[in-house]
């Protein structure tokens, strides 16, 4: 796989990919209200801008508020679904996982306005608490699908022993399993997390008044003037989510090597 | 029963899952401080049975006795049992010591005691000084030790192996076949081991159970299972055995006298008589051993046949014959133990066979 066609193929590739990103902080720090080259001096006036801009700050409580929470309900939910599916057998076990795993390949858009008519129908406010409901629902079967696999890398003989060693079923679950799949624990919560952050059809649509941060930065948009700002905003995001990726992976390699296993694939 | 001459005791147990009966009545002491085997393929429901005992199976019907204590209703972790699995489960997330402590977070005792116990376990099973390691970074033949000071701190009344050695290469399984041979003997417990290899069965227990369909088909010393398996089906899983048809001439309470292809009339005593017989009727079977290829100058035998060398497999200390006996059909196979200046026949050479009408069994 030598050949230059693969090399220019790859680069243009990656260039494509990140050279948008890349753009992020050059116009944040760029002192024009222009996004256009060439630039113009350094300034870090849209930070400030940035920071004194109450409704942000207003969206950003509202986004972290949303993505922790449906972080963490995702995650317990797909923990109960993944160690059901795993360990026990039950009547229309496939069927049921199915129908848990479907709003993986539902359109957004769909789930977004059956759950608006629903919600308006039966007269519960628009509000964050609607959009932590829409968003669980898209998130859980990621939730599922890590934790699944999480599962299914652990022998039950482990549990097993640990019960023929005279613990509990529950002081097993806490000594033995948790330990165990904590590393898919920490890859579901953080996944739900950006996966929630960044969702912008049913924070639009379920939101009623309450602006979140996707929203928010697509308002944005229609003042020129506001644009840099937003890019300075931008740029920490990048930041953040590469922050979040890189602890992901860490907790991910260290859970690998304290259980013995071989590491195949990951982020980084 | 609370004597002291039982451990364990199935009394007619039985066990379903769903349609698929995989227990069907079974009836069986196991004596204290027992090396103790169940033997059978795979499918036979010697796991299932030992699970039974260990608590991780519920049964149908029947009971399940330890040490006089009916164990129904008792979980598996308040059963005076503890286990080494099959892949022996060693929690990879803690240490070496740390795993074999596990057992004792419940116990009141000091942590320099706990220590104490952890260190004392470890050098029995000849990891002394391992306790730092990490459990992942272990040998399988390391695991399976560690597996075992786990189970055995505890100090059970039995110790439950579900086929532990299977996952080992052939010098190791050897090597710790001896090794928990010793072991038993050093701290006295009941051991109960399942396999499906006769010979590990052969070489490691007191009694073995051999086991088919649900059932327990014979329950006998290594020495009686192979000498006098009590169907055919019992002496074509242990070893080797040779069959030949026969046809019952006279009986009496004490023998039976018969008429055997090959063998001509035997006086076959009633010790030696046994049922289990396939469609085919009554056959003699003899172990490969038993029989002797005759030369010149070697000792009398009780009887002799003539035979042709069909087959000749050379093993370095053994040699393996198939040889034809005069008036039979199907070759029978002869191991002869290779002695200096003692020459390897060649295939189609004719020979005596000299055999003991005392090494037959009848089966019928």
């Amino acid at each position: 796989m030598k050949s230059p066609l693969f090399r220019s193929y790859t680069i243009a590739y990656l260039v494509f990919l990140y050279a948008p990103i890349v753009l992020l902080p050059i116009f944040a720090f760029n002192d024009s209200k222009v996004i256009a080259f060439p630039l113009q001096g350094f300034t870090t006036n849209w930070f400030k801008e940035m920071w004194a801009d109450v409704t942000l700050w207003n969206a950003v409580r509202n986004s972290m508020t949303i993505s922790i929470s449906v972080a963490v309900i995702s995650t317990t939910l797909g923990l109960f679904a993944a160690r059901a599916s795993t360990r026990f057998k039950f009547p229309a076990k496939a069927g049921i996982m199915g129908l848990i795993m479907l709003p993986l390949v539902l359109p957004e858009m769909i789930v977004a306005m059956s759950m608006l008519v629903v919600l308006l129908a039966v007269g519960i406010e628009l509000s964050i608490f609607t959009i932590i409901l829409g968003h669980v629902l898209i998130c859980t079967p990621f939730a599922v699908a890590i934790l699944s696999s999480a599962f299914q890398s652990l022998d039950n003989s482990l549990e097993e022993a640990a019960y023929d060693l005279g613990e509990t079923p529950l002081s097993t679950f806490w000594l033995i399993i948790l330990p165990l799949v904590m590393p898919g624990i920490i890859s579901s919560l953080l996944i739900c997390f950006t996966i929630s952050l960044d969702e912008f059809i049913i924070a639009y649509f379920l939101g009623g008044n309450e602006t979140v941060l996707s929203v928010y930065i697509y308002g944005q948009f229609r003042f020129p003037a506001k644009v840099p700002a937003i890019m300075a905003l931008g740029t920490i995001l990048v930041l953040l989510s590469i922050t979040l990726l890189a602890i992901a992976e860490y907790f991910r390699r260290r859970g690998i090597a304290r259980s013995g296993g071989k590491d195949t694939g990951g982020f980084l | 029963m609370t004597t002291n001459d039982t451990m364990i005791e199935f009394r007619d147990v039985h066990k379903y899952y769903g349609d698929y009966h995989a227990l069907r009545g079974i009836t069986a002491t196991i004596r204290p401080g027992e090396f103790f085997s169940l033997l059978g393929p795979s499918g036979c429901g010697k796991t299932t049975l030992l699970r039974t005992i260990a608590g991780f199976e519920g049964i149908s019907s029947g009971a399940v006795l330890i040490d006089g204590r009916d164990m129904a209703g008792v979980p598996a972790n308040k059963r005076p049992t503890n286990m080494v699995f099959q892949s022996y489960a060693i929690f990879p997330h803690l240490s070496v010591a740390e795993n074999v402590g596990f057992g004792l977070r419940r116990d009141t005792r000091s942590k320099e005691e706990k220590a104490k116990a952890v260190a004392e376990a470890l050098e029995m099973v000849g990891l002394k000084g391992y306790g730092s390691r990490a459990a992942h970074a272990l040998s399988g033949g390391q695991r399976q030790r560690v597996a075992l000071a786990r189970a055995l701190i505890l100090k059970p009344k039995v110790l439950l192996l579900d086929e532990p050695l299977s996952a080992l290469d052939k010098k190791m399984r050897e090597q710790m076949q001896v090794e928990l041979i010793r072991l038993q003997r050093q701290v006295g417990i009941t051991f109960i081991l399942v396999t499906h290899d006769q010979e590990e069965a052969l070489v490691m227990s007191d009694r073995i159970a051999v086991m088919f369909e649900g059932e327990i088909a014979q329950l006998a010393d290594p020495e009686t299972l192979y000498r006098r398996p009590n169907s055919r089906k019992v002496a074509d899983f242990i070893g080797t055995m040779n069959f030949l048809p026969a046809k019952v001439l006279s009986e009496s309470s004490d023998a039976v006298e018969i008429d055997a292809a090959g063998f001509g009339r035997i006086h076959i005593e009633a010790s030696q008589v046994m049922g289990g017989a396939t469609a085919e009727g009554a056959t003699v079977g003899f172990r490969p051993e038993t029989l002797t290829i005759l030369y010149e100058g070697s000792a009398a035998t009780d009887r002799e046949s003539m035979a042709t060398i069909e087959e000749v497999v050379y093993f370095g200390d053994m040699t393996y014959y198939d040889v034809r006996i005069d008036g039979t059909e199907a070759p029978v196979r002869i191991s002869m133990r290779n002695v200096f200046g003692r020459p390897v026949l060649d295939r189609g050479a004719r020979a005596r066979v000299g055999w003991s009408p005392g090494a037959l069994v009848l089966f019928r």
